[in-house]
């Protein structure tokens, strides 16, 4: 058993893991600043909202629905080129922070919006009475109440974040999946492909634990 | 006394599946300042659009409505929130925000006002709060607090910015009837200490027996009758308003009976 653990190549592991965690992180944090606004966007302008406004809404979900339905693995090969412009490279952590973010935005952002048209329309309402502008009803009553939702949103997207790290590993991308292609596929190691795996469940288990105890914080319904 | 609300040749039309549906056909009211105003009206009737008409949720498909002798259909924008900023409402399931404490609550129209001052703003919140018998609840979420409690916090936020006038969408009709008196009895407070207009509308005759000085009936859009609270129900003419006040005979010969029985 001693063996085993000895013989792999920790300091790759380790390397790789804080690769994912870099990856993870940035990528996230992307995510919710473009996503968060995008789910604002279309819930306002959705029917019978705020800001009703049908064309842009179709026109924006749209190209939402055709970045969730392109599979991530296409994302990352098509978006090469534009990787290339916005990152200065298409390889390492740095390469696939772009097609992480243009992968998880869209998903994140369709997932904001369903938290806030969870929101009773009578807390709308009721803010418009005071006679709130929009912005105000966005970020005095909307966003508050919705932040349990928004916190199982982000939880939610992080995870899905992980596994698309993973698959970057295939183009390059470094990280967890990288080494557990590299080793468990090409080399046949397959004590490495198990410890990259169990890496990521740990990840996953994490995330999703802390995402939870947060939601909870948060919710006062 | 002079009108501070008025509705001249109000309608209100909404399409519905390519349908016209007239909710409103023609409304002349006027509400005197300093008067508890009740609308009786079923389901249907169009109340709930209405009293959304004076704070401009709704807008009117023709005619004027007059606030303080200003046409709020007439208001831009920043002139529309200014005029909201001066017209308090509750509602019937009293729209709190779930993730504000009650203080929070209270507070949320002064900020929106554009308050800053945080110090003056926890005194007018406490003054509020004492006026509602909640002093003690300040921190509280509303899911931790009773039906009761819940519309008392409502009508504290409404009264937050100093509003002339009340309006009151079937404040009362989701709490039990010993709640809905104890809100009633605050509510009849405020109007008389505050000087305070109420504009309410409800389905329930003991709401208006008990707090109205008029009383419009409405029934299919159109007002049926209108007057003193003691003049209609006495010699009610048209049919709507005999149906209301049959049916308040009924829930008062039902209570007695009940009370009857259980000697």
């Amino acid at each position: 058993m001693m063996e085993i653990l000895t013989g792999l190549p920790w300091d790759e592991i380790a390397e790789a893991t804080l690769d994912t965690l870099l990856m993870l992180g940035i990528s996230m944090a992307f995510t919710l600043v473009l996503g968060l606004p995008l789910g604002v966007v279309l819930f306002l302008t959705g029917k019978r909202q705020l800001l009703e406004q049908t064309a842009l809404y179709n026109v924006l979900s749209f190209v939402v629905n055709v970045l969730r339905s392109v599979p991530f693995i296409i994302l990352l090969i098509v978006m090469m080129p534009l990787t290339e412009i916005v990152a200065g490279t298409s390889l390492g952590v740095q390469g696939s922070i772009p097609p992480l973010v243009v992968g998880a935005a869209p998903f994140f952002a369709r997932l904001v919006e369903t938290a806030l048209r969870e929101i009773d329309r009578g807390i709308v309402e009721a803010t418009q009475a005071m006679g709130a502008t929009t912005r105000q009803i966005v970020f005095g009553a909307l966003i508050p109440e919705a932040l349990p939702g928004i916190i199982a949103a982000v939880t939610v997207t992080a995870i899905a974040l992980v596994s698309y790290t993973a698959m970057s590993g295939i183009i390059g991308g470094g990280g967890l999946g990288d080494l557990a292609v590299r080793y468990g596929y090409h080399r046949h190691q397959n004590d490495v492909m198990v410890v990259t795996v169990l890496l990521l469940l740990v990840l996953v288990q994490a995330l999703q634990m802390f995402g939870d105890k947060l939601v909870l914080r948060f919710s006062r319904r | 006394m002079s009108a501070i609300v008025e509705f001249q040749q109000i309608r209100k039309n909404y399409r519905v599946r390519e349908r016209e549906i007239r909710a409103l056909d023609g409304i002349d009211l006027a509400v005197e300042a300093g008067e508890v105003f009740g609308v009786i009206g079923h389901s249907g009737a169009g109340k709930s659009t209405l009293i959304r008409l004076v704070n401009a949720l709704e807008r009117p498909s023709g005619g004027r409505v007059l606030v303080d002798g200003e046409d709020v259909t007439a208001l831009d924008d920043a002139g529309l929130r200014a005029l909201r900023q001066k017209i308090g409402m509750i509602f019937q399931h009293f729209n709190l925000l779930s993730s504000k404490t009650v203080a929070q609550n209270v507070a949320f129209p002064l900020r929106i006002a554009g308050r800053r001052d945080d110090d003056a703003i926890a005194a007018r919140v406490a003054e509020l709060l004492g006026r509602v018998g909640l002093s003690d609840q300040a921190d509280k979420y509303p899911a931790q607090l009773s039906g009761g409690q819940k519309q008392r916090v409502g009508i504290a936020r409404a009264l937050a910015t100093g509003p002339r006038i009340l309006l009151c969408d079937e404040a009362t009709s989701a709490l039990d009837p010993r709640t809905t008196r104890s809100v009633l009895a605050l509510l009849d407070e405020i109007n008389r200490e505050l000087d305070l207009t109420i504009i309410l509308i409800t389905h329930e005759m003991q709401v208006i027996r008990s707090l109205c000085d008029r009383v419009a009936v409405l029934h299919e859009g159109r007002v049926v009758e209108m007057g003193a609270v003691s003049e209609v129900f006495q010699n009610p003419r048209h049919p709507e308003t005999r149906e209301f006040v049959s049916e308040s005979e009924i829930v008062r010969l039902r209570r007695d009976g009940g009370g009857e029985a259980a000697r």
